[in-house]
Order: structure tokens, then sequence, then C-alpha cells
């Protein structure tokens, strides 16, 4: 199974501005002093290996879009969030408009952010091509209707070429599409979001975002831990620090890097990615965050070792 | 979990030794609301004794600061072992609590 992200941003895209550019070439000018760059080979190198991916490469500015490759014939995708645009184009420079192809979109909850990249995913202006879209909100179709209407948009979703479907997932229960076992669960967010379990051939991968985690004490008999258990990759929203989600940010519907790695560990999860991140942080912000999340998994000492990551646009994983 | 107790004046230090975590925390938020539901109280937590902090822990003071606020006292924590702090420092929770360095700097500010 090979997750890839399109969109990792959480509430809003946030592309970088050129200071952010100009601050990169700055950094990675200074880094390569002393260095024998003298062949594109070298610079490759020297990028890939010697320069912090903060200077590097950018942890994204799309929202919400995961794509899984399970070795279905159908696309599975994880939110429609604006990083949906990139995905569907990349699809057709690689096979041109004329291939039709089917999709299955797992709908985490329809606010904004996870659903505004579908009025600019081509393949829904091509007759022939199938989408359909699960998730557990009975007025999935309702909100993309409203999305995509006057005065808010000039192209009306009713008139798009491609076949849309809305498919109506009930909690808890196991579907099998596409090849692989689909189970969501209902996450705490406003007007609810759901989370959704996909297993294949003894692989399983959990698509966990805008949830979240409210308890006074972390114990097995916590839901998500039986949900989460044994894993092999979950996404998980970690937007916040632990102090803004249990103060000022609290029932905004997030969770945080620390309740992420105690949740992960007491679940047995053995990739841990942190996802939706929070639009404010920089680069070299999520870089340290991710540095820090890394060491209090370290503290706090789990027998099986946690792998912790986070989430870029263009991030390939392969369980 | 073994919460010591002293006075000095008018603030309260209490000092836990050992882990706060899943299994204690609650024993630690009780004892840390009863010592702050009185109005104007002023608590100070040595953390010297104390080895480690999960998420449970740092909601216990989370609460313990909202029962300051509403009980119009003033809460503080000092002396924080290394492992301690970087824990502060992930969860960012010096933003919510004011940490000292020393009881003796907490004990001068809370005067």
């Amino acid at each position: 199974m090979l997750i890839r992200f399109w969109g990792s941003r959480g509430s809003i895209p946030t592309p970088l501005g050129y200071r952010a550019i100009r601050s990169k070439i700055h950094d990675a000018l200074i880094a390569a002093r002393g260095h024998q760059l003298d062949s594109p080979e070298a610079i490759d190198s020297f990028i890939a290996k010697e320069l912090p991916f903060s200077v590097g490469g950018t942890y994204g500015g799309n929202s919400s879009c995961v794509e899984i490759e399970a070795g279905g014939d159908e696309y599975v995708l994880c939110d429609v969030g604006s990083g949906v645009r990139e995905f569907g184009n990349a699809l057709i420079a690689k096979h041109g408009p004329a291939k039709k192809s089917r999709f299955n979109v797992f709908l985490s909850h329809t606010h904004w952010d996870h659903i505004m990249g579908f009025p600019f995913f081509t393949p829904s202006y091509i007759p022939g091509n199938v989408i359909r879209i699960h998730g557990c909100h009975k007025e999935m179709r309702d909100v993309f209707i409203r999305q995509q209407s006057n005065p808010c948009f000039p192209i009306d979703f009713r008139s798009l070429g491609a076949t849309i479907e809305f498919v109506e997932l009930e909690p808890g229960r196991t579907y099998e599409i596409d090849g692989l076992s689909v189970t969501p669960i209902r996450q705490n967010h406003p007007s609810d979001s759901y989370g959704f379990r996909f297993s294949k051939d003894g692989k399983s991968m959990v698509y966990s975002t805008d949830s979240e985690h409210k308890f006074d004490v972390l114990t097995e008999k916590y839901p998500f831990v039986e949900f989460f258990r044994g894993a092999d990759l979950l996404i998980f929203d970690a937007q916040y620090s632990l102090a803004d989600q249990i103060s000022v940010k609290e029932d905004w519907g997030h969770s945080s890097n620390m309740i992420a790695v105690e949740l992960a560990q007491l679940a047995g999860v053995k990739h841990l990615v942190m996802y939706h991140h929070e639009p404010v942080l920089d680069d070299k912000t999520i870089e340290k965050v991710l540095n820090e999340t890394r060491r209090y998994a370290e503290i706090n000492e789990y027998p099986q070792k946690l792998i912790v990551s986070s989430a870029y646009d263009g991030l390939e994983i392969v369980i | 979990m073994e919460i010591g107790e002293r006075r000095d004046g008018d603030i309260l230090i209490l000092s836990p030794a050992g882990r706060i975590d899943n299994d204690t925390s609650p024993s630690f938020q009780t004892r840390l609301l009863g010592a702050l539901t009185p109005a104007g109280a002023a608590v100070l937590v040595d953390f010297s004794a104390v080895e480690y902090i999960s998420s449970a822990g740092l909601r216990a003071l989370m609460m313990g600061s909202k029962q300051a606020k509403a009980s119009n006292g003033r809460l503080a924590v000092a002396a924080l072992a290394p492992v301690v702090k970087e824990i502060f420092e992930i969860s960012r929770f010096s933003l919510v609590v004011q940490v000292f360095d020393t009881a003796a700097d907490a004990l001068a500010a809370l005067r």
C-alpha cells in the first residue's frame, strides 16, 4: 500500500510568499559555503543530505488530500481539499484527458478546507469518469452543490461531466471497496468528522484528521485506542500544541502532537504522521515541532519504537 | 502518589514525587484543585521530585490554572527536572502557568 500526500495543511491553503523563498535561498547559500558543488549531481546530493527539509523543501500549502494506492483498479482519496487539484492535474498529465477513471473519495467531513479543491478537480468535468464520494454526513451532496453554485462559483455542480455519486456510510461498519476494507469512526469535531481505517493484505492505515481527543486520563477503554490498534500508519490531526488544544483552542476540534504520541504508543502504531498543520506555522517551526515530538516519543520509553513524521505535500510512504 | 505539603506564610507548597501520568494525575488534580478552591489561594507546585509528566498531568495543571483564575488565586510551578522542563517546552505549557527556576524565585513572585 502506498500513501501519497497531496495536501497536508490544516484549515486553509498556505502558499509560500517570496520572502519565505528568499529566506530558504539565503539559508541554503550559507549552508553551501565550503562545499564542492560543481555538478548537478553534487547539488542534488547536497540539497537532499545537507539541508534541513525546512530549507531544501516545504511542508506545503495545500489543504487536506491523501491518495491511497493499494493495487485496485480505482483511485482512492481521503478528502478533496485544495490538494486534489494537483492530484487531478498530475493524472491528466500522465494519462491524458481521454482515459476514463473511477474514483473513491472518503470524506472526513464537509468543512470547507476538506472540499474546496473539488471545483478545480479537472476529472470531475470529463464525461465517462465516475466519482463516488463516501462519507457519514447525510448532507454531503447539498454541501457540494452549495459550494459550486452562484454566487460562489461560476460552474454549477449539477453541470459537471463526470458521474458523481454520494455513498453514505455507517460508522463502525466495515465495507469492502475496491479491494480495501474500510471502517469509519465518528470523531469529536464541530458538526462531527469521521476517521477511516483502511486494511488490505495484513497492512492497515488510519486517516484521522479534524479530531479533538478529550480525556482526563488515557486508558485502553478509550475507543480510538482500539481503532488505531497496530496500524502500520496513522495520519493524525496534530494541529496544535497541547497548551493551545486544552486552553484557548479547546472545542475547536483539533488535537496536538503530545496526544498523538500517547495514543499512537498505547495503540501500538508503527508510524505516526502528523497532519493538518496549523496555517500560522512556517516550515522551520513545523520542523521544530517534529523534532520535539520525536523527543517526546523517546522520553515515554515505550518498548516498540514509534516512527514519527510530519506530512508534506509530495510525501510518499509505503507500508 | 505522594504529595508533600507545607506552608510558607499564606502560600501553600505542594511537592508531588515521582511520575504524574495516567495513573497518578487524578489524585494530583484533586489535591491541586482542592488547594486552589479557597478564594485568593496562592499555590506553588514544587516539581523538584517529579520525574515525568504526561498530557494528563498537564491537563490537571490547566484545570488548576482555570481554578486559580476563577477564585482569584495564584498558581506557579518551580524547579523542573530537565526532562520535565523539556515536556513543558514541547507542550508550550510555560505559556499557561508561571514557571520558575527555583522554589525561592516562585515564592518571591507569589508573595
